[in-house]
């Protein structure tokens, strides 16, 4: 699970940083998304990775150490809404952008 | 801050323009008069309140109570809930966003809150996010403030519209996400580690890590340091920061000098507070980066200064010099350093701000007609044209005026005597040449060797920089123009100004205060027990505590 996990993350920030190099405004906020996933995805693991550890308490009494961390799984929630709220503004000004140069390219003119 | 309500005030500098900035969204774009009053009773409360968090920090310590306060939200104890702490810096820091704010605002009156709607909520969750970013004693609550202050800013940048804020913005708005992204790695890697995210607590885990995880701490330390820096704008992360600060408008861009002291802000807790000199194998960790890359930044914006060909560009590279001095002092990791990069720090940003509304003033006559605000979503605002457009008199005596304002920006961001400017400096230079005090000698660091050419070097092209290009405007333009400029656009600069004065005429009791301020720094002990050792209130139904 662990080499799945850490693969999937190696691959979407990748993808990510490559297409965020790329000069189209759609590039760039897909790469800004793939990273937002990836860096949710590490997170997450960083609450260690358990099969069938619920993280909220159950019945009083039982062990501790059945339990998955739910700090983590907190802190994924925010940076989800978090990210995908300046995602969202971000497509505004992109759409801004095309509207006022007519043009996709981040500096808001093809290169000659 | 005893009993009663007073013990929530420290919470009011996030709460009240949170309030203001959310009711203001429910005033109709129309009665501007009515949201800008809002705004700036907003903004003179925080200033109040600033002022009353400053004098209880500044407390003696033989009074009986801590300097330190601490606000459990939600009553939850320290390292489980999100503490707010205020303490000298974060005191100093609220009443400086405070003082900037007000000037700010008074000078969108004069046009510039009208040019695009929601101005004055936009810039009350800016105030929202700073200041919670100076409050805020947890690392998580610390990126959500961030992104609060961003979000914010993003909307302020491009606040007037027209291509070359969208550009600036969008370049902006991209390395701004990218640096929150490397901040929420950073954070996940040290909790990761630590298995906390109080900072105080952080401080007494961080001496316990095992040996075998300290590659995966320090990579989570450098890597959060990344996102401050950014925002610090250290060389090589500060490409965008010229370009977007020249394009914001003029009241935004006077607000914007204090996002850059944000990241030196949190820089300076942090690295004090985890890496300092308690912080056993990990002490000094990130420091000679500090000093090494604060240096570059200091060097590189020298070269802009002398080489930028317009004001804006200009101020924004003197937001760099400025920045990358305080970056370089702090790694020095020397209280008395310390105190005067505080002292440093306060006045220059004064100065920026004065300075970015001055240009505004000078330039705006200027304008090239690509700068009229094109309309990309005009069915927002366009029946808002409907009050009468107020011109402004001409008076003969505006360019005298301006040429004075231009003047003391001048002398304080370039450190010449007699305004604060030189104070800050000079503290800085004695300190770093006199290790243990003046005529006590020992041995001055390569650090110190290097630091104080720097200093004198950037001050003189910042000087030589400034007075070419206010000849060339203000002396011997190619044609005189003189501006139009509201009392009201004119009164914001001399406050800021006038606020660098006061700095110099009380600069022993400020001294003083920055210096307290950075000694509690270097010895965070007593911060780190006042955090961990607060008690929770006794609520109205809680049976009492045995």
């Amino acid at each position: 699970m662990e080499l799945v996990l850490a693969l999937g993350i190696g691959v979407l920030v990748g993808s990510g940083v490559w297409l965020l190099l790329r000069p189209r405004t759609y590039q760039v906020i897909i790469g800004l998304s793939l990273i937002s996933y990836a860096v949710n995805l590490f997170i997450f693991s960083m609450g260690r990775l358990r099969v069938d550890a619920p993280p909220v308490l159950g019945p009083a009494g039982s062990d501790l150490a059945s339990y998955g961390d739910p700090v983590p799984q907190a802190l994924v929630l925010t940076a989800i809404v978090i990210g995908f709220a300046t995602t969202a503004l971000f497509l505004v000004v992109l759409l801004a952008s095309r509207g006022l140069t007519d043009t996709d390219h981040v500096d808001g003119q093809e290169r000659q | 801050m005893n009993g009663g309500w007073t013990v929530h005030l420290m919470v009011a500098p996030i709460l009240l323009p949170l309030v203001v900035g959310a009711a203001l969204l429910f005033v109709n774009e129309r009665r501007r008069r009515l949201k800008a009053a809002f705004g700036a009773a907003s903004s003179v409360a925080l200033l109040l309140v600033a002022a009353a968090l400053l004098r209880f920090a500044d407390l003696p310590a033989e009074a009986g109570e801590a300097t330190t306060g601490v606000y459990l939200l939600g009553n939850w104890p320290a390292p489980f809930g999100i503490v707010l702490v205020v303490d000298r810096l974060s005191a100093l820091m609220l009443l400086l966003t405070a003082v900037l704010a007000l000037p700010a605002q008074v000078f969108a009156l004069g046009r510039w809150h009208r040019a695009a709607p929601h101005f004055h909520s936009l810039f009350q969750f800016l105030l929202m996010g700073v200041n919670g970013a100076f409050l805020t004693g947890d690392l998580f609550n610390l990126f959500v403030f961030f992104e609060v202050m961003l979000a914010a800013s993003y909307g302020l940048v491009l606040h007037g519209s027209g291509r070359r804020r969208v550009k600036a913005g969008m370049h902006y708005i991209v390395i701004n996400l990218v640096a929150s992204f490397f901040l929420l790695i950073g954070v996940a890697l040290i909790y990761g580690v630590t298995g906390t995210l109080n900072m105080a607590d952080l401080a007494l885990r961080i001496p316990a890590v095992a040996p075998e995880d300290r590659m995966l701490l320090e990579a989570g330390a450098a890597i959060l340091g990344i996102a401050f820096l950014t925002k610090a704008g250290m060389w090589p992360l500060n490409f965008w920061l010229p370009t977007a600060y020249a394009a914001a408008a003029a009241p935004v861009a006077a607000m914007f000098a204090i996002l850059t002291k944000v990241g030196v802000y949190i820089l300076l807790r942090l690295s004090l507070l985890l890496f300092g000199e308690g912080a056993g194998a990990f002490a000094g960790f990130g420091a000679d980066w500090l000093t090494v890359g604060g240096m570059l930044t200091v060097v590189f914006g020298t070269l802009g200064v002398l080489a930028a060909r317009s004001l804006g560009r200009l101020t924004g590279y003197c937001v760099l010099v400025s920045s990358g001095t305080v970056l370089a002092a702090i790694g020095l990791e020397d209280p008395a350093v310390a105190g005067g990069a505080l002292f440093y720090l306060v006045s220059s940003t004064l100065a920026l701000s004065a300075l970015f509304l001055l240009v505004e003033l000078l330039e705006r006559d200027l304008e090239q007609p690509e700068d009229e605000p094109d309309q990309v979503f005009a069915d927002v605002e366009e029946d808002l044209e409907d009050e009468e457009d107020e011109v402004g008199v001409p008076v003969p005596a505006t360019l005298a005026v301006l040429g004075l304002a231009f003047v003391g920006c001048t002398l304080l961001l370039a450190g010449m005597p007699p305004l604060s400017g030189f104070l800050g400096k000079f503290v800085m230079l004695s300190a770093a040449l006199n290790p243990n005090g003046l005529g006590g000698g020992g041995q001055v660091s390569w650090q110190g060797w290097l630091l104080v050419p720097l200093l004198i070097i950037s001050g003189l092209a910042t000087m030589i920089a400034m007075m070419r290009a206010g000849i060339r405007r203000l002396w011997a333009p190619p044609e005189p123009i003189v501006p139009r400029v509201l009392i009201r656009e004119a009164v914001p600069v001399a406050v800021l100004l006038a606020v660098g004065v006061v700095l110099t005429v009380l600069a022993d009791p400020v001294m003083r205060y920055m210096a307290d301020a950075a000694a509690a720094l270097h010895a965070p002990t007593s911060y780190v027990e006042t955090v961990l050792g607060k008690e929770r209130l006794p609520g109205p139904r809680s049976a009492p505590s045995p």
